[in-house]
This record gives structure tokens, C-alpha cells and sequence, in this order.
């Protein structure tokens, strides 16, 4: 088996199943996202605006919760639909 | 204070809560214990049945399982306690922790669950096993993982400890009288642990889901309203962490991560998510789901616990505005008790008893599924690849089961005898040392371009350069493993040290990579193929193969 060859496979990948490319993309994105989003800490590391005596730093993040999770179950449906019948 | 039986006779013993305490240990004691006939399997004696469970769990079995096992008491107490005692930065990156988690197991939970299912593998050091034929480097990811699973269970018992300790019970001078309650909740865990396997902390795992919930959004919504409304709270915490250090001069904590400490927040972060699926508590429970895609609707679902660990996190600062005194009975002040403490001030007895409990039992499930996965990894990577090569899967359950208790003895052991502080630090360093192991696990799911022997040597280097950081730290109270942040070099901020050990580990597994390479070393014999990491629950080739590890048994079954 060739070393230079990743998944080294000398034959057919017949049992993977067949991906649409960009529906994977998309779904790539989507988890992303709210990763680029919350690492990048100066962007919400503020007091102003403040909603219901919470400073910004803290509502900002508990809404990513909702957003984060809105993201990941559109990749696990585009990432369905992306492999066809098969799961 | 030295009373004969000091249980009994200290006057600050909160009967009530300790009994409601008992009454819900002692259901869940019964369910662990019937939890064996949970998906009744024809026998335990394996590792696929007593180590996960059979394999079959469904989306939401999976979620209060996974639920049970992150969000561990441990977790419950101290987090509220950094926010306390250092603020934003120590603790609230829990919250982007926990939420960019989701997304990144996303990516490659699949990938392992598949290639797990079809090759009947129960660690990731028999996957790395099995993709390069490198009994080092299995042996390498199997010891980071039980070595930095151990402190992870002994700090559960720190958590049962807090709660004790407020309760009135647990912290007088006689020794007997301080660690029995300790005891027995520890051998109760290990009996239905060693009878029912996985099964047990799956079951429990709903009463203490249920539990955390309903005590946190019942504080939540009624405490800021005693200590006056939210302004009030984050007023007050703002004015703590701005107020300097006595010891130091410099402010005691952050309010919000200022200049200087972004990276540490965003590291911090980043780091432990993607540590934590390198656990093998984490990996055993999501296993143990019943197809492929469990774990990844289990990944939009599972940050609502983020949601009530934020709000948990901010429960510290509520304990700011409310003047929580955190005096332990020892005298000393531990920032530990400042959630337990908090629910006494301002609760009646009985549901003091529920929120202890709702702590006490979330330290089960973790703490039983950490054994269990701990031992599997034993009897899998170190029983049966070093020791005793023909072993049964009925031996190597029998081998798991055993070392299940050891592990709880040993964590047991841990707490009584050693300072509190010596589990922090090796909890401390098990993160920076299993974010190590992300190379040889994750990469090598997709790739095989990464060769064996860098992935070793970085693994090396990262452990290496991580531990001796870490005990370069300094803080107010300890002169070594005084924190988990250091500066980044050559960028000059603060930053999570596991990242950095991570980083330079990378760049040791490149480099040589390039050179193994270019040389043409043996990259070992890989025995899994690109169709295996698609596999799916009702794959018909996945029995045919457990039984005869045969790769070209049947032909695929699509145009």
C-alpha cells in the first residue's frame, strides 16, 4: 500500500457515499461560524448596549446558545441532504 | 469544636436538606442498580454491552447521557467559585467553551462513531491502532487518557465534598466521621457501577439532568430579585474585580476580558472544547449512541446545558451582590462553597436538600462514566495489547469492571489523602496534556498524510513543554500550577497554555512528518478504509466484520 496515497486505497471508493460539494461547503460554513463569531472576543467585549441590566459581553454570548444551535442543526440537515438517501 | 460523633452534635446540621439529600440519593441508588435490565442485553460480559451500553442509545437517551457526563459537578461548583473569587475570564469562558464545542464535534464525531462501529473499536487508542498499526502511539493516546481522566474523577468527590461541608457534615476533625458519607455514596457508586455498566449513569443521568435544571432556573429566576434586580449584580461584581488585591495591588478579577486578555478568553476557550471529546468519558458516551447521526443532532441540542451553565456561572456573581460568606468549617475561606452556601442563605430546608442533591448525584454520572471509559481503556489498549494478548471479550469485561473500581479507590484515595489543591493541578495539567493527543485522533480521521512517529514526537513535545509551564505558574496562594494562563511568546498576551503546547506540537508533527517522509519511513499498514468512516448503524457489513475482520466481505450495497 502506497504511503503517499492519504486513505491509501488501491480501490474504488464505491462505499462512500456520494457527496453534493457544495451543500458540504455550506454546511462547513455554518458551523463556522459561531466559532469565528466567539473567538473573536474584542467584538463583544463591552458593557453597551445592555439589555435588561445585562451588559452586552454577557446577553451576546447567552444568544449565541440559540444561534450556535440554529447553525449546527441547518449543517446536520444540509449535510443530510448532501449525501442523498443516505444518511 | 471536637465533638465525639461531630456529625451529629454540630448545630449548623441542616437535618431537613440532609434528609431530602439521602431520600434522592437513595432513589437513584435503586435505579442504578436496576439499570442492568435498561435495553436488557443477553449478557454484560462484554465491553460493547457493560462499557457502552450495547451501543444503542437513541438521540435522547444520548442527550442527558452526554448532559450527565460534560457538565460535571465539579464543573457546577467551580465555575460559579472562579466567577467569584477572579471573574469573567477565570469562569464565564465556559460559556464560548461550551458553545463552540458543538460545532467542532460535529465535524469529526461521525467520522469516529462510523469507523468505531465498523471496526467494533471502544477507545480512540484502538482507532489510532488500528489506522497505523503503532502500538506506541496507541499506548501513548490510551495513557494520556487515563492519566488525565483520574484527578477529572477526583475533583466529582470535591463537588460531593462542597456540598457536604455546607450541609454541616464532612468537615469536623474526626477523620471517620468527615469521610464517611464520602464513603459510602463512593462504594454505592462503585457496586452499580461494576453491576449495570453504562446502563447505570444513563439512567441516573435523567434524574440529575432534571434536578440541575429545575434548581438553576428556580435560582435564576428568584435570587436577583432578593439581592436587587440584575443591575445590581453585575454592579456589585464590577466593583469586586475592579477593587485590587490586597496581596498583589493589581484589581482582583475581570469584569469583562479588557485589554491584554482577549487571547486568554478566546484560548481558553478554544482549548478546552477541544480537549474535551479527547476524554474517554467523553468519547465512551458518544459511542454508546445507536447511529451515526445521534451525536450529530445531539450537537444543535446540547448547548441548552451551555444556557444553564451560563446562568450557573452567574450565580457566583449573585453570591457577590448577596455577601455569600464562604468560611468553610474549617475556618478557612473556599471559594468552593460559594453555590452550596448561596442556596442555604436565601432557600427553605427542603429545597436546599434538592439543589445539594441535584450536585451530589451529577457527580455520579460523570464520575461513573469516567471510570467505566478509564477501564475500558485499560483492558483494551494496556490489558489486552501488552498483557495478555488472547484475552476473551469476557475477560476483557471482566478486567474492566475490576479496574472500574480500582480507578474509584484510587480517586478516592486521592482526595482523602492528599491536599484538595494537588487534584486542582492535575486536572489542570490532564487538560494540556489530552489536548495532545487532538493530532493522532482527529487528523488521522481524515488523513493519513500525517506519519506515526511525528505524531509521537509531538505528542512528546506538547506534554512536555505543557507540564513545564504549567508549573511555572504562580498565584496568590501557590508558588506552581497556579493557573492554567501564560504568556503566549512572541505575541506577548496571556494565553491558555494547552494552546500553545497544542501549537508547537503541530509544528514538531509537520516538520518531521516532511522528513519521514522524504526519507520513506514506514508509515505502518492502516486496516481501516474511506467507506468505513461513512458507516452507518444498520450497515450489514459491521457484524459480518466483528465476527470475521474480513475487508472485502461484501460488495457496497449502491449504484
Amino acid at each position: 500500500m502506497s504511503l503517499g496515497n492519504p486513505d491509501g486505497a488501491s480501490r474504488p471508493d464505491i462505499d462512500v457515499p456520494p457527496t453534493d460539494r457544495r451543500k458540504i461547503v455550506a454546511a462547513c460554513v455554518c458551523l463556522a461560524v459561531p466559532v469565528v463569531a466567539l473567538l473573536w472576543v474584542p467584538s463583544y467585549a463591552r458593557e453597551d448596549p445592555s439589555l435588561g441590566g445585562f451588559p452586552f459581553f454577557f446577553w451576546y454570548q447567552f444568544l449565541w446558545v440559540f444561534l450556535c444551535s440554529g447553525f449546527t442543526w441547518t449543517a446536520f440537515k444540509l449535510v443530510q441532504s448532501a449525501r442523498g438517501g443516505r444518511r | 469544636m471536637s465533638a465525639p460523633l461531630g456529625l451529629v452534635t454540630d448545630s449548623s446540621v441542616n437535618v431537613t436538606a440532609l434528609v431530602v439529600l439521602v431520600a434522592l440519593f437513595l432513589v437513584v441508588t435503586v435505579l442504578g442498580f436496576m439499570a442492568s435490565r435498561f435495553r436488557r442485553a443477553e449478557s454484560l460480559d462484554s465491553l460493547d454491552e457493560w462499557g457502552l451500553g450495547g451501543r444503542r442509545f437513541g438521540t435522547w437517551v444520548t442527550w442527558f447521557l452526554l448532559g450527565g457526563d460534560l457538565y460535571t459537578a465539579y464543573t457546577f461548583v467551580a465555575v460559579p467559585a472562579a466567577m467569584f473569587s477572579l471573574g469573567a475570564v477565570a469562569g464565564f469562558f465556559a460559556v464560548p467553551y461550551t458553545i463552540i464545542l458543538y460545532p467542532i464535534i460535529f465535524v469529526f464525531m461521525a467520522r469516529l462513531w462510523s469507523v468505531s462501529h465498523r471496526h467494533g473499536y471502544v477507545t480512540t487508542a484502538d482507532f489510532v491502532r488500528g489506522r497505523y498499526d503503532d502500538r506506541t502511539l496507541s499506548l501513548a493516546v490510551s495513557v494520556t487518557g487515563f492519566v488525565a481522566t483520574m484527578p477529572y474523577i477526583a475533583l466529582q468527590l470535591v463537588g460531593i465534598q462542597a456540598v457536604l461541608e455546607v450541609a454541616g457534615v464532612g468537615g469536623g476533625d474526626n477523620a471517620l466521621a468527615k469521610d464517611l458519607p464520602l464513603l459510602i455514596a463512593f462504594a454505592v457508586l462503585a457496586a452499580y457501577t461494576y453491576s449495570s455498566g453504562l446502563r447505570a449513569p444513563a439512567i441516573i443521568a435523567f434524574v440529575k439532568d432534571a434536578l440541575i435544571y429545575v434548581v438553576i432556573i428556580v435560582a435564576v429566576v428568584y435570587l436577583p430579585s432578593q439581592v436587587g434586580g440584575w443591575d445590581e449584580i453585575f454592579g456589585a461584581a464590577k466593583d469586586k474585580m475592579a477593587a485590587p488585591n490586597p496581596a498583589t495591588g493589581a484589581p482582583t478579577g475581570s469584569f469583562i476580558p479588557g485589554d491584554g486578555q482577549m487571547w486568554a478568553y478566546a484560548t481558553l476557550g478554544l482549548g478546552s472544547a477541544m480537549a474535551l471529546f479527547m476524554y474517554p468519558h467523553s468519547v465512551t458516551a458518544s459511542l454508546s449512541s445507536g447511529s451515526r447521526n445521534t451525536i450529530r443532532r445531539n450537537a444543535a441540542i446540547l448547548p441548552a446545558y451551555s444556557f444553564v451553565l451560563g446562568l450557573l456561572a452567574l450565580l457566583g456573581w449573585v453570591a457577590i451582590a448577596a455577601g455569600t460568606d464562604v468560611t468553610g468549617l474549617d475556618g478557612e475561606k473556599n471559594p468552593q462553597l460559594v453555590v452550596p452556601q448561596l442556596f442555604e442563605d436565601f432557600f427553605p430546608d427542603w429545597f436546599v436538600g434538592v439543589a445539594f442533591a441535584a450536585i451530589a448525584i451529577g457527580a455520579l454520572v460523570p464520575a461513573a462514566i469516567m471510570s467505566i471509559a478509564a477501564a475500558n481503556t485499560f483492558s483494551r489498549n494496556i490489558y489486552k495489547e501488552w498483557l495478555n494478548k488472547d484475552a476473551t471479550p469476557q475477560q476483557e469485561a471482566k478486567v474492566s469492571k475490576l479496574m472500574s473500581l480500582v480507578v474509584k479507590a484510587f480517586a478516592l484515595l486521592f482526595v482523602l489523602t492528599l491536599d484538595k489543591q494537588n487534584a486542582i493541578n492535575f486536572q489542570l495539567l490532564g487538560g494540556i496534556w489530552i489536548l495532545q493527543t487532538f493530532p493522532a485522533i482527529v487528523f488521522s480521521l481524515y488523513t493519513r498524510w500525517f506519519h506515526r512517529k511525528a505524531l509521537l514526537a509531538g505528542w512528546a513535545v506538547g506534554i512536555v513543554y505543557g507540564t513545564v509551564k504549567a508549573y511555572g505558574v504562580a498565584s496568590a496562594s501557590t508558588d506552581h500550577f497556579g493557573g492554567s494562563l501564560a504568556e503566549i511568546p512572541g505575541l506577548g498576551d496571556m494565553g491558555y497554555i494547552a494552546m500553545t503546547a497544542f501549537a508547537l506540537n503541530l509544528v514538531v508533527t509537520v516538520v518531521l512528518t516532511l522528513v519521514l517522509r522524504r526519507l520513506k519511513i514506514d508509515n505502518g499498514t492502516d486496516v481501516t478504509r474511506p467507506g468505513d468512516y461513512h458507516a452507518d448503524a444498520d450497515d450489514p457489513r459491521v457484524q459480518a466484520d466483528l465476527e470475521v475482520e474480513d475487508p472485502f466481505a461484501r460488495e457496497p450495497d449502491h449504484a
